[in-house]
């Protein structure tokens, strides 16, 4: 991606793994075996309606083909009688058919843009939904893997493209086609020779045309990337403003941004001289044709051999002959990013969930879940050679607080992903209850298991509604009380508008400390049996911490918990402790008895006893 | 809610909105030889597509109607001659337009990223960046669209339209009237439709806004989602969103068929009226059959030159829309203004005399009466509560928010009159929320200092502990940020930190930057930045006892000001306040305290 764009792009924009979203260079319009598969499955339930528009369509085609052959059989047939003092009869009937034709074709065509437009809009919905809830099946290590910009670029701008096929190119593209055959016939019917030479030109345009495509799709190309690679260095320098101003970043900024900024002007440079060229010779060959017509059909005309009611229509038949190319070829790069989106929707939609929804659910054994955990035999790795966990063998009875310490990378956070189901383990059984939790369904299994983390989300909406995620049912008073337990209420009502205060997006006017203090509300009001608290407190400001570690002491009096956190305060709540190294428990025993036996926990212990008393 | 309405406007924009667009004039300056050479070429242009279907009319009058094949010939060459003539002159006036055209847009974005890298942090805090990107793009691209084709098309269109209409007014009049009356629903139809339409689209392009924030929070939120299980109920707020992009689409779908439909009807019935009226004319001898002909073929060239009216009228108001939204950016004048002093060796000595901070509009200051010293070579602590005005404080120092009241000095210069460059320069601020760009760690780690050398880099990494950057794929070279690699909290925040080290800077500001570390690595860190500590002036943003051990004295800010200047385990002993923040144990209950010891 980067080759095309000059080494001393490549200094300071580093190296990165290719973009996976990226096709091969050249997009095939032939859309390949599963984007077909999916566009079949989108439109099937409108099999009929596509066989009715195609009827339309063609009626409508025909009666506005037909109005310039009207008019010159009403040159060639209504003038005669009327110099002849006949009458205007045949006039008349010409004129009369001609404003019919108009009325078929108006009422055709309104019908036809109604009907498609309606299909497109029906098949777009659809794919929003399948795919919006598609990605919200597949499993956390997918999204990991995928990010988040390209779970939402899918459903913005490759939806959008579809949507700008289906809006204006599809009816411009087959108006075009249908026209552009139409016309030919009549040409031929009108007057075969005539016709013929009319038509001469057209396998050179259709070559033509073919070269400009191909030109067309590399432009376009570049025209994109060049763009993409203007907007992310606008954003980022905007988002960014803070350290680019402290650290005198902006001229070296402007440097590279004039920089990008030319490229684009380059590209879209090459876009606009590709269509000059391209619409002036489109336009050559309709004038040079009309002059060749008006040659070799006065000759005819001359010698009676053709009317001059036929030339006249074939001067107008022309005019449309020739125009629509233009739209077609214009169609052409809205049809490769559509069939490029498609292309992507269609490969996420065939992902398969690593963690899947059991076929046939287990209930838990007393209905509600108590929270006894077991691992047997749990081997985790994300990469087969390297286990992060190889065999782990833990059982925490139900209502027990244990708390998980142990170095980055011991393993302790896989350990929570697993209860809480995020991730399947390679080997071995992780059970809540004396089941299996990949034989639970998602609402028994998430009723009963949640974490909390660091980076806990707020959603746009209101501290309420937020509070609320965890239990959508709750009532207003409920929602005050689960941030009165957690020592949020404080804050709420000292907030604007208390609890109908907007967060902001991604809870931007709260504090790191207040989103957290909110998460931990959302938690307790969805009152589950294991609560497991990765880093959840490491934002907090000390006195936050501490009001929230004297609510945890109520909070966990009934259910399990598993707390992960670096700094040891958290641990005094604790029934007993783990402690982690390389995936395996080292130490496993209640805090005090640890920090007698003069282990690793007894040495850590006093480290940070050190650092408070320092 | 965009941020238009918090920004003063000046009364004369608003009150003359073209004026804004009239004020891009200056950017074609330097195309008006080009711009001469498009005019003339669009208005030959238009001559010679007229004169087609005029040669078509004499052909048929002419050789046709005299049986005069030697006239043919001629006329015949002529028309292709024209057609020739008349393509080459769009390539020309395409070809000549690039330049102008994308010129202008490429100097305006040039110009807004200039202007906005110079605005100030409390610009960039009110509007989003996709306000601004908006700008440089959207808006942008409107009004290139318009000064570039619209118009042009514009004034081509109309002088079409004249031209064509008094050609047929005077082939045969009662004929160029019924022409020129069926422009007149064409028309006003265009004009209100494309009010409505671009009413409708925006309301679309708004119910897609929404529909993508639901679809973004879905995304960045998935592990909350998942954790809560609340899948369906995320996936009917969506559901209710897209429906809502659905209907307005159909509406939209609707109102659009409806007018293409009229459009088409219009003139083919002015064409039934024409050939019933010319053909009547023809039988009288009021017309001449070739006329008839030319007049049809001249009639269908007007069509779109009317339609396309409405179409660019409406194109006109959008620019017009697009220049006020960017001149009302590009108006802004920055409030933070370099000085002119400059400090040849900095000493790092730092003073807050009286500093006060408000934000406009606010009831309350976030800072006042705020005195402090910290003298070369020194590191002060910040300690305070969340809200205190912590990182308002450390903000006051580089300038990206300038106090409203007091000043700060550095070396005795106050900081508003040094010049910008000297005094981040002499300044360098490692954030608690650090930001990478999607560039390279290497171009990330010298922000502050291109001209770097290898060893300083490595050096900055050590201090930083962040050595796990020569453990990525492609070290240094790695490109990171939101469109590279992604990197752990703490990883980024070792990442600011070998920045601001590696800026060298007299005054060192740490934001509370060791907060996502986990406890050995801060160690660690906070190991090496003793070292760097000794030379330079720092001032460290804390909330942890381990962080406050980095400095020589504690400053405690409360409600704004700070009330307490002291070591440590001094104010650990003697303040209550300090103790509740920073002593983890200080008042949990006994039990807990037994359960440990």
């Amino acid at each position: 991606m980067s080759t095309t764009t000059g080494s001393s792009r490549a200094s300071w924009r580093g190296v990165a793994s290719e973009d996976q979203d990226e096709l091969p260079e050249k997009v095939s319009v032939l859309l390949r075996d599963r984007s077909r598969r999916l566009l079949g499955a989108l439109l099937r339930p409108y099999r009929k309606q596509i066989a009715l528009l195609v009827a339309t369509i063609v009626v409508s085609s025909a009666a506005g083909l037909s109005i310039p052959f009207l008019v010159s059989i009403g040159i060639d047939e209504g003038i005669p009688p009327l110099a002849r003092g006949d009458g205007p009869a045949v006039l008349l009937t010409v004129v009369g058919v001609i404003l019919f034709s108009t009325l078929v074709q108006a009422v055709t065509r309104q019908a036809f843009l109604n009907m498609s437009g309606r299909i497109g809009q029906n098949t777009l919905l659809e794919l929003r939904r399948r795919v919006f809830d598609h990605f919200q099946r597949l499993s956390l290590s997918f999204h990991e893997k995928y990010t988040s910009g390209r779970v939402i670029s899918r459903l913005t701008s490759d939806i959008e493209s579809i949507a700008e096929l289906l809006q204006s190119g599809f009816d411009a593209l087959v108006r075009a086609l249908l026209t552009m055959v139409g016309t030919a016939v009549l040409l031929l019917v009108l007057d075969a020779h005539l016709g013929l030479m009319a038509l001469v030109p057209l396998p050179l345009l259709l070559l033509f045309t073919r070269w400009f495509r191909r030109q067309s799709a590399i432009v376009y190309r570049r025209t994109r990337e060049t763009v993409a690679l203007v907007i992310v260095h606008f954003v980022e320098s905007m988002t960014g403003i803070r350290a680019v101003q402290a650290f005198r970043r902006e001229p070296r900024n402007q440097e590279i941004f004039e920089q990008l900024n030319d490229d684009y002007r380059d590209a879209n440079a090459g876009g606009m001289k590709l269509g000059a060229t391209f619409m002036t010779g489109i336009r050559l060959v309709g004038n040079l044709t009309v002059g060749g017509v008006l040659l070799y059909g006065g000759y005819l005309a001359l010698h009676d051999e053709v009317k001059v009611g036929v030339l006249a229509a074939f001067l107008l038949y022309l005019r449309q002959f020739y125009e629509p190319m233009q739209e077609v070829s214009q169609f052409y790069n809205t049809l490769q990013s559509a069939s490029a989106a498609l292309e992507k929707l269609s490969g996420v939609l065939e992902e398969e969930p690593s963690v899947p929804e059991p076929r046939d659910p287990q209930p838990l054994p007393q209905g509600r879940a108590r929270g006894r955990i077991r691992f047997e035999h749990v081997r985790f790795a994300y990469v087969e050679e390297m286990p992060i966990l190889p065999d782990l063998d833990l059982t925490v009875p139900a209502g027990q607080t244990v708390a998980l310490v142990g170095s980055t990378g011991a393993g302790k956070t896989t350990l929570a992903k697993l209860i809480s189901r995020f991730y399947d383990p390679t080997e071995g059984r992780v059970l809540l209850d004396g089941v299996d939790l990949r034989t639970l369904d998602e609402p028994t299994l998430r009723g009963a298991v949640v974490m909390v983390t660091q980076e806990n989300f707020l959603f746009s909406g209101t501290v309420a509604d937020n509070i609320r995620f965890g239990r959508p049912g709750a009532s207003d008073r409920e929602v005050r009380e689960a941030a009165k337990a957690i020592g949020a209420h404080e804050f709420v009502t000292n907030l604007p508008d208390g609890y109908d205060t907007e967060v902001g997006k991604r809870g931007g006017r709260m504090s790191a400390g207040q989103r957290q203090l909110i998460a931990f509300a959302r938690a307790f009001l969805a009152d589950p049996a294991v609560l497991i608290l990765d880093e959840a407190t490491s934002s907090l400001d000390v006195p936050s911490e501490r009001l929230v570690q004297r609510a945890l002491r109520t909070i966990l009096a009934d259910r399990t918990a598993l707390i992960i956190a670096h700094r040891l305060s958290t641990v005094e709540i604790a029934d007993r402790v783990l402690v982690m190294d390389r995936g395996e428990i080292v130490e496993d025993g209640p805090p005090d008895r640890l920090i007698a036996s003069a282990g690793r926990f007894a040495g850590l212990h006093q480290a940070w006893l050190d650092s408070l008393s320092s | 809610m965009p941020p238009d309405t918090d920004i003063p406007r000046r009364p004369l924009l608003s009150s003359l909105s073209s004026n804004s667009l009239w004020r891009m004039k200056s950017y074609l300056r330097p195309y008006v030889v080009r711009l001469i050479f498009i005019w003339l070429s669009a208005i030959i242009g238009i001559g010679a597509s007229i004169a087609l279907p005029l040669i078509s009319k004499q052909v048929i009058d002419g050789p046709v109607y005299h049986k005069d094949a030697g006239a043919l010939l001629p006329l015949g060459l002529l028309a292709l001659g024209v057609g020739v003539v008349e393509a080459m002159l769009i390539w020309l006036r395409r070809w000549a337009q690039v330049k102008p055209v994308l010129g202008l847009e490429t100097a305006i974005r040039d110009d807004l990223y200039q202007h906005l890298q110079r605005l100030p942090m409390r610009f960039h805090g009110d509007w989003q960046s996709g306000q601004l990107l908006s700008r440089a793009t959207t808006d942008l691209s409107t009004i290139r669209r318009f000064l570039g084709f619209g118009l042009l098309f514009l004034v081509m269109n109309i002088l079409q339209l004249i031209t064509v209409t008094v050609l047929l007014l005077n082939m045969y009049w009662p004929l160029g009237l019924l022409v020129l009356a069926s422009a007149v629903p064409i028309v006003w139809t265009s004009l209100r439709f494309e009010k409505r339409y671009i009413r409708i689209s925006r309301q679309v392009q708004d119910e897609q806004g929404d529909l993508a924030t639901l679809v973004e929070e879905s995304a960045l939120g998935i592990r909350t989602i998942k954790a809560f299980g609340r899948r369906h109920h995320v996936y009917d707020r969506f559901d209710d969103a897209a429906l809502k992009v659905y209907d307005t689409s159909l509406a939209k779908v609707r109102m659009s068929a409806r007018f293409f439909a009229f459009l088409e009807v219009i003139p083919n019935v002015t064409l039934a009226l024409v050939l019933l009226l010319g053909a009547l004319a023809v039988g009288g001898g009021g017309l001449t059959l070739g006329a008839l002909v030319a007049f049809t073929t001249l009639m269908l060239q007007l069509v779109w030159p009317i339609a396309s009216l409405g179409y660019i009228l409406a194109m006109a108001q959008e620019a017009m829309t697009s220049a006020d939204r960017l001149m009302e950016v590009m108006d802004t004048v920055p409030s933070i203004e370099s000085g002119t002093e400059t400090i040849d060796r900095p000493r790092g000595h730092l003073r807050f005399e009286g500093v006060g901070f408000s934000f406009p509009g606010a009831d309350r200051p976030v800072l006042r009466d705020v005195r402090l010293e910290v003298r070369p070579g020194e590191t002060v602590a910040i300690v305070g509560p969340t809200g205190a005005g912590k990182t308002t404080l450390t903000a006051l120092v580089p300038r990206l928010l300038d106090p409203t009241e007091g000043r700060v000095t550095i070396d005795g210069h106050d900081v508003r009159d040094l010049e910008l460059t000297t005094l981040r320069t002499v300044v360098a601020t490692a954030f608690e929320e650090p930001t990478l760009f999607s560039m390279s760690v290497r171009e990330n780690l010298m922000l502050g200092r291109p001209d770097a050398t290898e060893e300083e880099l490595a050096e900055a990494i050590r201090t930083a502990q962040a050595g796990f950057v020569h453990d990525l794929p492609w070290g240094l070279d790695t490109r990171i940020g939101e469109q590279g690699l992604s990197l752990s909290g703490g990883q980024r925040q070792r990442l600011a930190l070998a920045r601001a080290v590696l800026s060298r800077p007299r005054i060192l500001v740490l934001d509370d930057t060791l907060s996502a570390l986990d406890v050995e690595t801060e160690a660690l860190v906070e190991e090496a930045l003793r070292h760097v500590l000794r030379d330079a002036t720092g001032i460290v943003v804390a909330h942890r006892a381990s962080t406050v051990l980095l400095a020589d004295k504690v400053a405690l800010l409360r409600d704004g000001t700070i009330t307490h200047v002291g070591q440590h385990h001094e104010l650990l002993a003697e303040v209550p306040e300090y103790r509740a923040l920073l002593a983890q144990d200080a008042d949990l209950d006994d039990a807990s305290e037994g359960a440990l010891r």
